[in-house]
C-alpha cells in the first residue's frame, strides 16, 4: 500500500514536470494569402486539428492576396517567415524550392492521396520532386442572380451568342448591371475574363501545351479572339467600370444590383454569406451549339514546409493531416468553391460548389495558360495579361494589338524547346 | 530610399575645454540616423553595382545602370516612370504652391475673422494618415458609391463626372490633385510665417509711400518671402521624386490604368519586391533607387549652389 502510494507521490511530484514539458506545445505558423478565409481557420479547421494533437498550436497567419508572394519573399530570405508556407502553384513556387526555401515533400506520410495531376503544380520540371501538399483548385464560371434572370425573363445562355443575348436583355430592361466587373485593379479583367472564356478558343489543355511548345503564338487567332470577346463586355459593364475595384464588383452583385458575376468558384463562399437571394452558375458559353466545352480547373492551393523551420516535426504532422481525406472533406465545405485535389471522392453540401464540378463531366479541364513554364520569366505573362485584359475592355487597346503586346513580351525571354 | 542632408555649418570655437557633453547629446540622433539612414543608404548604392551571378552576388559593375537604360522594356518602364513623376512635380508646383502662397498670403491680412480655425483646417490633412487620405478619396470619386457624382449633380454638372482613377488620360492629374490636397498646409505654414516674419516698419513705410493691397504683395512680400518659396519648391521636388504611399494607396502597385500614374517610387516597390507573379530584384530595384537618389541629388544641387546663391536675402 505504502509503495503505491509513494510511487504515486513519486509520480505526481518527480514525473509530472516531466510530463508536463513533454505536453509542452509547439507553435506553428501559416502563411497564406486567404485573408478571405481567416474565420474558417480559426474556427473550424484548426480547431479540428488540435483536438487530435493537443501538442501543436497552428496560428493562421494570411495578408493580402496581391502582397503575398513578394512579402512571403522577403520573409523567407530574411529567415522571419512561418513554418507553413501557402503555396501558389507552378513557377511561383517552384523558384523558391530552388532556391532551398521549401523543404522535399516526397516522403511525406499522406502524399500518396494525391494524383499526378494533381502535384504537377508542385513539382519539379522532372517530375522528380513533390514540394507542396496539393490542397485545392478553382473553377472559372460566371455566377448569376436566379431572382434577376426570372425577372427579365431570361435562361441560362448555352451559347457566346446566348450570352450576349441575355446581357441585351438585362441592359434593356434597366433594373440591374447586366455584369460586376471592373478593370481597375486589372487582375479581374485577366483573371475573371481572358482565363474564364478563352479555353474554349485555345481549346484548353491543346493550345497552353501549344503555347509552352512555340507551336502557337499569342497573336494566333484563337488567342486573340478572346480578347475581342472581352471587348464587347464593355458595353454591359457599370457606369465607371474603369475605376471599380474588385471589392466594388463583389458588393455590386451581392447587394442585387448586378444580374451575373464573372467568377473563379473562390467566390462562393463570401457570396453565400452576404447575399440573400438565390444564385446559379454557368459554365463559359461555347461558340456554337454542340462545341466541346472547356474550363479553367486551376490548380491554386497547396502548402509547403519552410527549409528553415525548428519545428519540423510538428509541421510534417499537420501537413499529413492536411493530405488526409479528412481534411479534404472538412476544407471542401468548409471553403466551398475551393476543390479539393485528394484522391479519395469528396461529399460536398453546397448547391452551388456541386454546380461548378459538375462540369467536370462533360468539360475538358485545362489550367491558366500564363501559371506554368511561359510565367517564369520577365515581363511576366500574367501580369502582362492582366495588363492587356484590362486595356481591350477600357478600349485603349485592340484585341490585336493585346496579342502583339503579349507575344513581344514573352519572345523576349522565352525559346520553346525544339 | 534616398533622402537630401541639410547641411549644418558651424562656426569655429576658441580653444577651450573639451565639451564631451556635446557628443554625448549628440550620439543617440547620431546613431539612430546612422543605423536607419546612412547605412542602408551607402548599401543601397552599393548593392546597384552588384547582381546575381550564376547563383552569388557578384560586382558587376554599372551594368545594372546598362540594363536599366539599354533593355527596351526596362528603359521603356523608367522613362514612363519618370516623366509621370516630372508632371507630378510640376502639377504640386503649378497648383500646391501658388494655392498655399494665397492662402497664407490671406490668412496674414489683419482683421481676417476665424483665421486660426481655417489655419488649422486647410493644416489637418497634412496630418492625416496618406492612408486615410487615400481611401477617403477613393471613395468620393468612386462612380458606385462615392459622393462626388451626387454632389456634381446637384449643381448640374453630373455629365462632367467620369470615373477619373480608372481613365489613363486623367488618372494621374486626380492623384496628383489628391496630393495638392493633402499637403497644400505645408507651404501655407511656412510662407505664413515667413510673412508674420516681415516686420510692420517695413510695410507701414510703404504705405505711407502710398503702396497699399495687391502692389504691396508683389512689390514687398513676395520679395522678402522669395527665400520660403525656395526652400518650399526644393521639399516639393524631394517629396515629389520620392513619393510612394498615396499613389500605392489609391492605384495598387502596379500603379494603373495601363501604367499611367506609376512615378518612380511604385516602379522601384514593384522592381525591388516583385508583384503578384513577378519575381523581386533586388540588385535592379537598388538601381532604380540610386538613380532616383542622383536625381534628387541634382536638383538640390542645383538649388543650393545655383539659385540659393542668385536670391537676394535682406536682413532687417
Amino acid at each position: 500500500m505504502t509503495r503505491i502510494l509513494k510511487g504515486m507521490l513519486f509520480a505526481t511530484t518527480v514525473l509530472a514536470p516531466a510530463g508536463m514539458a513533454m505536453a509542452q506545445e509547439t507553435q506553428l505558423t501559416i502563411e497564406s494569402w486567404r485573408n478571405d478565409d481567416l474565420p474558417i481557420w480559426q474556427e473550424k479547421i484548426i480547431p479540428a486539428f488540435e483536438a487530435k494533437h493537443p501538442d501543436i498550436k497552428v496560428t493562421f497567419a494570411p495578408m493580402a492576396p496581391t502582397e503575398y508572394n513578394s512579402a512571403v519573399n522577403a520573409k523567407l530570405e530574411a529567415g522571419t517567415a512561418g513554418d507553413l508556407i501557402t503555396c501558389r502553384p507552378f513557377d511561383l513556387s517552384l523558384a523558391m524550392f530552388e532556391k532551398g526555401q521549401l523543404a522535399p515533400l516526397n516522403d511525406l506520410e499522406g502524399m500518396e492521396n494525391f494524383s499526378d495531376v494533381a502535384k504537377s503544380a508542385w513539382t519539379t520540371d522532372d517530375g522528380q520532386t513533390t514540394f507542396c501538399v496539393p490542397m485545392a483548385s478553382v473553377i472559372h464560371g460566371f455566377i448569376y442572380n436566379k431572382a434577376a434572370f426570372e425577372e427579365v425573363g431570361v435562361e441560362v445562355p448555352k451559347t457566346e451568342e446566348e450570352f450576349f443575348a441575355v446581357l441585351e436583355k438585362i441592359k434593356e430592361d434597366g433594373n440591374y448591371i447586366p455584369m460586376a466587373m471592373g478593370t481597375k485593379d486589372q487582375w479581374e479583367a485577366a483573371t475573371m475574363g481572358y482565363y474564364n472564356i478563352g479555353p474554349n478558343y485555345w481549346k484548353g489543355e491543346e493550345g497552353r501545351k501549344a503555347l509552352i511548345a512555340g507551336t502557337q503564338k499569342l497573336t494566333d487567332p484563337q488567342w486573340v479572339e478572346p480578347y475581342a470577346t472581352l471587348a464587347k463586355w464593355k458595353d454591359y459593364l457599370g457606369d465607371g467600370f474603369e475605376a471599380q475595384t474588385y471589392p466594388d464588383s463583389q458588393n455590386l452583385f451581392t447587394l442585387g444590383r448586378a444580374a451575373i458575376y464573372p467568377a473563379g468558384s473562390w467566390e462562393i463562399a463570401p457570396f453565400k454569406s452576404q447575399a440573400d437571394f438565390e444564385m446559379g452558375a454557368f459554365p463559359p458559353p461555347v461558340k456554337a451549339e454542340g462545341d466541346k466545352c472547356y474550363i479553367s480547373d486551376h490548380n491554386d492551393i497547396g502548402i509547403g514546409l519552410n527549409a528553415d523551420s525548428d519545428n519540423k516535426e510538428a509541421a510534417k504532422t499537420f501537413l499529413s493531416w492536411v493530405a488526409s481525406p479528412e481534411f479534404a472533406e472538412l476544407y471542401a465545405n468548409s471553403a466551398p468553391g475551393f476543390f479539393s485535389l485528394n484522391s479519395t471522392p469528396v461529399k460536398m453540401e453546397d448547391e452551388l460548389a456541386q454546380e461548378f464540378v459538375s462540369w467536370r463531366e462533360n468539360c475538358e479541364t485545362t489550367i491558366r495558360p500564363s501559371a506554368a513554364i511561359v510565367g517564369r520569366g520577365d515581363p511576366n505573362l500574367d501580369l502582362e495579361m492582366w495588363r492587356t485584359s484590362a486595356n481591350v475592355i477600357n478600349g485603349t487597346m485592340t484585341p490585336e494589338q493585346a496579342g502583339e503586346e503579349t507575344q513581344k513580351g514573352l519572345d523576349s525571354w522565352y525559346k520553346p524547346k525544339q | 530610399m534616398s533622402q537630401s542632408d541639410i547641411t549644418v555649418t558651424e562656426t569655429a570655437t576658441p580653444k577651450r575645454p573639451v565639451r564631451w557633453h556635446i557628443a554625448v547629446f549628440l550620439a543617440p540622433a547620431f546613431v539612430v540616423y546612422t543605423a536607419v539612414m546612412i547605412l542602408p543608404l551607402i548599401e543601397t548604392l552599393r548593392l546597384s553595382l552588384f547582381n546575381v551571378v550564376g547563383g552569388e552576388l557578384a560586382f558587376v559593375g554599372l551594368a545594372n545602370f546598362a540594363q536599366l537604360f539599354g533593355d527596351p522594356r526596362l528603359a521603356a518602364d523608367f522613362w514612363n516612370a519618370f516623366s509621370n513623376n516630372t508632371i507630378f512635380f510640376l502639377i504640386h508646383m503649378a497648383v500646391q504652391n501658388p494655392i498655399g502662397i494665397a492662402l497664407a498670403a490671406m490668412l496674414s491680412l489683419p482683421g481676417l475673422r476665424f483665421a486660426a480655425f481655417y489655419r488649422s483646417a486647410i493644416f489637418v490633412p497634412t496630418l492625416l494618415s496618406f492612408v486615410i487620405v487615400g481611401f477617403i478619396w477613393k471613395l468620393i470619386l468612386s462612380p458606385i458609391w462615392g459622393i462626388a457624382p451626387n454632389l456634381m449633380d446637384l449643381v448640374g454638372l453630373k455629365s462632367f463626372f467620369g470615373p477619373w482613377l480608372g481613365k489613363p488620360e486623367s488618372a494621374l492629374i486626380t492623384v496628383s490633385l489628391i496630393s495638392v490636397w493633402q499637403y497644400v498646409g505645408i507651404p501655407m505654414m511656412l510662407i505664413y510665417a515667413a510673412l508674420l516674419n516681415i516686420p510692420d516698419e517695413v510695410l507701414e513705410a510703404a504705405e505711407i509711400d502710398g503702396i497699399t493691397g495687391w502692389s504691396q504683395f508683389w512689390k514687398i512680400k513676395l520679395p522678402l518671402i522669395l527665400p520660403s518659396i525656395g526652400i518650399i519648391s526644393v521639399l516639393t521636388f524631394v517629396g515629389n521624386f520620392n513619393a510612394f504611399d498615396l499613389i500605392y494607396t489609391v492605384q495598387g502597385a502596379l500603379a494603373g490604368p495601363d501604367g499611367s500614374t506609376d512615378i518612380l517610387g511604385t516602379l522601384l516597390y514593384r522592381t525591388f519586391f516583385g508583384f503578384q507573379n513577378q519575381m523581386g530584384n533586388p540588385p535592379m530595384g537598388a538601381t532604380i533607387a540610386t538613380v532616383m537618389f542622383l536625381i534628387i541629388l541634382a536638383g538640390v544641387s542645383l538649388y543650393l549652389f545655383v539659385i540659393q546663391r542668385r536670391i537676394r536675402r535682406y536682413q532687417f
